[in-house]
């Protein structure tokens, strides 16, 4: 099944290595990875998706909250949440297609971006199922790129993914 | 601040500093370029004590086998480059057997880190997974925090090697010296007390057992649990296993220890797990040669297990009662809790579970030809090293066929007396693991219990034993073959003997001379005895015994890579058939 994971870890030098190693010396799957530091300039926030048994994804919570980096961990799986993806993508656009593309972007409530005299970019956002389906709309077309950012999400309501109090 | 002189130290004077206030006694190392700062400052002091060895994985064996005989984290130093390389092996096997190192390792200076620089090498990254954690000190002003965290990290919870990367330009720079008080870090609580009503179930579970179980690991060692853990069994009155590391964690020649467990455990131990309907594990994490086969592992037992490490837990085996506490808490709270309940386990079946047991036992899965007076039998060496070792001495070995028959046939009564390599298998941990023993314990007697193959892996740290004037007794059981490769290929590769025979070995008794100590060639059962004792009459110096050992002995019992423990190969089997 797949879970969505939100971990805080010390915003340090080799802190994503070490998440990125364990996927791979242990040979669990990982779908998408998303860091970026948080408001507080010591952290970062890891969005990462992964995919296995329960058994399997026990492990993985468990050996990443081993790492001495994690700070804290959260299985967004198990809350009602918000998921979010961008998609940044450029597509052919001549003659005809031009209004058609444009069209469709509005339906699905991306934002154009930029714009040549052959091709627009199109920004996107929502759940990956959303982004998807967008792709396979565009598709007939000639798409020129896709460039996707890996899946970040927070939970509905007031509970929040932070350090505990000291 | 009138009138304070705040010192300034150099990087190299801090982290002398730091081991001394860190309580170091000894530290393991070898220089070159990068940590000669460092060198300097210790030339100039004398509370610590370094330990020159010949090749840097000595050095994380040395102080991994006195970390591992005293309960107090080893201390290693090492270079860039070749010195970070060479210290891995030693690393990992600290790693894989949760052993507390602290492993400096020098770095180049940090404008060259990435430039491929002389004798750079990311010690980092080729550490990462073999650490518990690691650290690159990028400022002066960080190092005694990171060092006082990197002790820390290594020795609490469960215990683990941790690096700290240093490049050279931070030990020539200066700043104030304070030691820090407060090694905490917000990411990092490693668990304690156990939860009181997983110890109420647990209790509850334990009494309701008609045939219990105690398998105990290396977390029990580890966790200094050894007498907590055999109060608990000698009030369940329980049979108890210990795995291969874990030997010692209860007195081996205790009436309720059944010996160890697994791949070459006893037939009682292995048996007893098949049958258990209550399985008690403390510190053990159900490795792949202990359970063979999952589908068949205690398949009618229910499990509880403790461990420091929630990891650990459900990663092999479904546990119904999962306790993340320390060991020896854990098992104290557990006591408590049975005794609180005020009644015992169902002694009618209690008795009738000790008497399938006795008849296990009966097997006596440990014979071998005893009455040989032509060529020596490897387990005759080994019981006789018991015998007049009184089962006190400190054993460490190397890995295979001579690991196996000294876990079988000297008994240990007291944790952190055997020291081997059981999570990496590390050929050559034996004789620099003794080295780090034998400095930790100057009056004790300590052997090493080797094979021709393992001890040519590190026989370099012959000359470290000269050098420190280690009393070491070697005992190199030599049957001119990896015996342990040499076994599996007659079983399973129709004995082809694969690159398993040496057909070039050094002659050990003028070898051991040449690095200045006694060597002793024994090749005839009645020598056996008397060459032991004369060697460990030898108070004041080291002596190596190669003992020419039957080529064709295997070790049993044997359960198959990938078969239940109820389907174990006795010797007397092959004999039968």
């Amino acid at each position: 099944m797949r879970h969505i994971i939100s971990i805080l870890l010390e915003n340090e030098a080799g802190a994503l290595s070490r998440v990125a190693g364990l996927f791979s010396a242990r040979g669990y799957n990982i779908a998408s990875l998303t860091v970026a530091p948080t408001e507080d300039p010591s952290l970062s926030r890891m969005t990462l998706v992964t995919s296995g048994s329960e058994g399997v994804v026990d492990q993985i919570r468990k050996q990443l909250n081993k790492l001495v980096d994690v700070v804290k961990l959260v299985d967004l799986t198990d809350n009602e949440r918000i998921e979010r993806e961008m998609l940044l993508v450029k597509v052919c656009a001549e003659g005809s297609e031009r209004d058609e593309i444009k069209r469709l972007s509005d339906i699905f409530r991306g934002r154009i971006i930029d714009v040549t005299d052959r091709a627009y970019t199109i920004e996107l956002t929502g759940d990956g199922s959303k982004l998807d389906a967008f792709i396979s709309v565009l598709q007939p077309r000639r798409i020129l790129e896709v460039v996707r950012s890996g899946v970040i999400g927070i939970a509905r309501g007031s509970g929040a993914c932070i350090p505990d109090a000291p | 601040m009138r009138g304070d002189i705040v010192l300034e130290l150099t990087g190299a004077e801090i982290f002398v500093r730091c081991l001394h206030d860190e309580g170091v006694e000894y530290l393991f190392g070898y220089p070159g370029g990068a940590v000669l700062h460092i060198y300097d400052a210790l030339y100039k002091q004398e509370e610590i004590k370094h330990i020159l060895v010949r090749h840097e994985q000595g050095a994380a064996h040395a102080a991994d086998g006195y970390a591992r005989s005293t309960g107090k984290p080893g201390v290693v130093l090492v270079t860039s480059g070749p010195g970070a390389t060479n210290a891995l092996t030693g690393i990992a096997t600290a790693y894989m057997d949760s052993i507390p190192l602290v492993v400096f390792t020098g770095q180049v200076m940090t404008h060259l880190i990435g430039d491929d620089a002389f004798q750079e090498v990311d010690a980092i990254g080729i550490t990462r997974p073999c650490v518990k954690h690691n650290f690159m000190v990028k400022d002066v002003r960080d190092l005694a925090p990171i060092i006082r965290k990197a002790f820390h990290v290594a020795t609490t919870g469960r215990p683990g090697p941790v690096v700290v990367d240093i490049p050279k330009d931070i030990t020539a720079h200066k700043t104030s010296y304070v030691f820090p008080k407060d090694p905490a870090l917000r990411s990092y609580k490693p668990p304690r007390e156990a939860d009181p009503a997983a110890i109420r179930r647990a209790a509850d579970l334990l009494l309701q057992a008609r045939r219990p179980m105690v398998y105990a690991g290396g977390g029990v060692v580890l966790g200094n649990a050894a007498s907590e853990l055999t109060e608990l069994v000698h009030w369940l009155g329980a049979p108890c296993t210990n795995t291969l590391m874990g030997l010692g964690a209860f007195p081996g020649t205790d009436p309720l220890f059944v010996g160890m467990l697994g791949m070459h455990g006893t037939y009682e131990a292995n048996m007893s797990m098949h049958e258990c309907d209550v399985l008690l594990a403390v510190g053990a994490r159900f490795d792949d040669r202990v359970t063979g086969d999952l589908d068949k592992f205690c398949p009618n037992a229910h499990i509880i297990h403790i461990d420091v490490d929630p990891a650990s837990i459900q990663k092999n085996v479904a546990v119904e009662i999962a306790i993340v506490a320390e060991a020896g808490l854990a098992m104290r709270d557990l006591l408590a809790a049975l005794k609180a309940a005020g009644r015992r386990l169902d002694k009618a079946a209690l008795d009738a579970w000790w008497r399938k047991i006795d008849e296990w036992r009966a097997r006596q899965c440990l014979q071998y030809d005893r009455a040989n007076t032509e060529v020596i039998k490897p387990q005759f060496v080994l019981e006789t090293l018991y015998r007049l070792t009184r089962g006190d001495a400190f054993i460490t070995s190397d890995v295979g066929q001579h690991q196996m028959w000294a876990a079988q046939f000297y008994k240990f009564d007291k944790p952190r007396r055997w020291i081997n390599s059981g999570g990496l298998g590390t050929m050559g941990f034996g004789l620099p693991a003794a080295i780090g023993v034998q400095l930790a314990h100057p009056d004790a007697t300590v052997a090493c219990v080797t094979g021709e193959a393992s001890i040519q892996m590190c026989i370099q740290e012959l000359s470290t034993c000269k050098q420190y004037d280690l009393p070491l007794k070697i005992v190199n059981l030599n049957n001119r073959y990896m015996g342990m490769v040499r076994q599996w290929q007659e079983f399973f590769y129709q004995s082809r003997y694969s690159h398993s025979y040496l057909e070039a070995l050094p002659d050990f008794v003028k070898l051991a001379e040449s690095y200045g100590h006694a060597g002793v060639r024994i090749d005839k059962p009645h020598d056996v005895e008397a060459a032991l004792k004369e060697a460990l009459g030898q108070r004041d110096r080291l002596v190596f015994l190669d003992f020419i050992t039957d080529q064709t002995e295997n070790v049993y019992p044997m359960i198959a890579a990938g078969a239940g423990h109820h389907e174990m190969h006795l010797a007397t089997d092959r004999e039968l058939a």
